[in-house]
């Protein structure tokens, strides 16, 4: 039976019981499946980290002295920091232009940024292996031509992982490097070019400081992707070049220590909170200089 | 000159990064070919014997059936999931909006193999409470995917609905429609295409999950991208190469065919 017209049922902002319920209702369905499937156990894996094998902080002390950990720790994140500076630059490249060329350009671009990020990434890494190993595309045409005598060795260690995982991220780091580029006044750089600075005075001392956010930005989202990586550092790395993903996997499924799993996995919650945080901070203080 | 343009080294440079971007896919086109049972470039002689493995063989076909079923599954609830939770923010506008966005973001920014170690657990304790639907098994699946692609579906959704006008929820309410008579026949119908855009790409991630896969699947619920990382762990399946060109010339196909129609219609 419709409601009678009154001011209850027509006001600018209506909170009509039915109403309030049930969009709770709707609200509330989703959240509490991810209590069930992702909070509680994520509490879960927590409790692994200060219960497995026995009580206490056993696990976190092994986090911060063994030296072994610490390596894997230090190859990720020196791994990740070429990764994310390599990645960047390819993305701003493509990007600029994606956003700034011509039409023929501009769809070629797409398609280089939008295939690959759509493909699987077993398809991609495998697609490197193929191009990298010892008998493949690339060593073969190197000593066809002579430039090579003995194949090089690219792959089952990190410049293969570094290819790999430069290769999967390049899409990502292009859309925030392109919302910037979109937003961008193109008349400050004829400014520029009239005024009588060269194209590559006006690229590094106009365009690149006003992309700056989209570059950080970028740089922030590829790094914290980078680090929980696993498929292209398991297939390219071959099991030689170990990164805290893969590391995390061996403590499970290999050594049954799902003590320092699970303390590893809280440990990296942490350090991408935090750097999210900082992100925040950062483009906080970014939009008060402007 | 009218416009700002990139100069030649710049494109220079860029075609070079394109070409980066598009050698790994073109590699395995010749190597899908290859007459070898190994790793290994064909010479001049070409066979189709990696594609006869994956149109013959029951093992790829049932993978690839597990993987159709579980994307049609795990979309379909995630859709569901992210389109009553973004109605309903759109509806109450609660004070605690951003923290409950954030909260079912999460397994959008934890690290991926952490969100693995994590339905590893869950996984591993309903193969304890309900053995059906826990580790290794196709609900399983569906669950932790739904998890992991669900944040997806809800940016696409909340998207589609910050683009439409609110007054059209208030003639609705005005008139005496329910919230769910409103849902049905107003706000959802303007969403559709939303809708659409989110089932789909929840279907593309479930499709391609990997990471959290490995952990939570060992030897019944054999996905498509659990079986392509059997075939390139140990010796190298060419068999991994025929599937490969075969989803890169489907994705080419879609991403071809939207740019040409986006561009006609121009």
């Amino acid at each position: 039976m419709p409601a009678p017209l009154n001011a209850a049922t027509v006001g600018p902002a209506p909170r009509a019981r039915g109403w309030r319920t049930g969009g709770w209702v709707l609200i509330a369905l989703l959240p509490l499946f991810l209590c069930a499937a992702y909070l509680v156990p994520f509490l879960g894996v927590a409790n692994w980290s200060i219960t497995l094998p026995e009580p206490g902080l056993g696990q976190y002390a092994r986090v911060a002295t063994d030296p072994g950990v610490h390596s894997v720790i230090w190859r990720t994140l020196r791994i990740c920091a070429l990764v994310t500076l390599l990645a960047v630059i390819l993305a701003y490249l493509l990007t600029y232009v994606w956003i700034h060329g011509n039409r023929p350009m501009r769809i070629l671009a797409e398609i280089c940024i939008i295939v690959p990020f759509w493909i699987s990434v077993l398809s991609r890494a495998f697609g490197w292996l193929v191009v990298l190993y010892n008998r493949g595309i690339l060593n073969t045409w190197a000593q066809d031509l002579g430039i090579l005598s003995e194949p090089l060795t690219l792959v089952r260690n990190d410049v293969g992982v570094v290819i790999g995982m430069v290769h999967f991220l390049v899409p990502f780091a292009v859309f925030p490097i392109a919302s910037v580029m979109r937003g961008l006044d193109t008349r400050v750089l004829m400014a520029a070019r009239g005024m009588g600075a060269g194209r590559l005075r006006t690229f590094w001392e106009v365009f690149v400081p006003m992309t700056m956010p989209g570059i950080f930005g970028s740089a922030v989202i590829v790094f914290v992707f980078s680090l929980g990586f696993f498929v292209t550092p398991a297939l390219l790395g071959g099991g030689r070049s170990i990164m805290i993903a893969e590391y995390v996997y061996v403590q499970i499924f290999q050594a049954s220590n799902w003590g320092l799993a699970a303390a590893l996995s809280v440990t990296m919650i942490v350090i991408v909170s935090l750097l999210l945080l900082a992100l925040m901070r950062l483009t906080r203080v970014e939009k008060l200089v402007r | 000159m009218g416009t700002y343009r990139p100069g030649p080294v710049a494109i220079l440079l860029a075609v070079l990064a394109g070409l980066f971007l598009l050698a790994p896919m073109l590699a395995v086109i010749p190597m899908s070919f290859t007459p070898f049972r190994y790793l290994k470039m064909p010479e001049g002689e070409l066979s189709l014997r990696h594609y006869r493995t994956i149109w013959e063989n029951a093992d790829w076909h049932a993978s690839i059936w597990l993987s159709v079923r579980v994307g049609l599954v795990a979309s379909s609830i995630a859709t569901f999931l992210a389109t009553a939770f973004s109605l309903g923010m759109w509806y109450v506008q609660p004070r605690l909006k951003a923290l409950l966005i954030g909260f079912v973001m999460l397994p959008m920014i934890v690290p991926p193999v952490v969100s693995a170690v994590i339905l590893y657990f869950f996984m591993s304790w309903l193969a304890k409470a309900a053995p059906a639907i826990g580790y290794d098994t196709f609900w399983g699946v569906v669950i932790s995917h739904v998890v992991m692609v669900v944040p997806f579906a809800v940016v696409v959704v909340m998207v589609a609905l910050s683009q439409i006008d609110r007054r059209i929820e208030m003639a609705a309410r005005g008139m005496g429609a329910s919230i769910w008579q409103a849902s049905a026949w107003v706000i959802l119908p303007n969403i559709g295409f939303g809708l659409v855009a989110a089932w789909v790409m929840a279907f593309v991630l479930s499709w391609e999950e990997i990471a959290v896969t490995l952990f939570i699947t060992s030897i019944n619920a054999i996905t498509l991208p659990r079986r392509i990382w059997m075939g390139l762990r140990d010796n190298v399946d060419p068999a991994v190469a025929a599937i490969s060109v075969i989803l890169i010339v489907i994705t080419l196909a879609v991403v071809l065919g939207r740019i040409l129609w986006r561009e006609t219609r121009k």
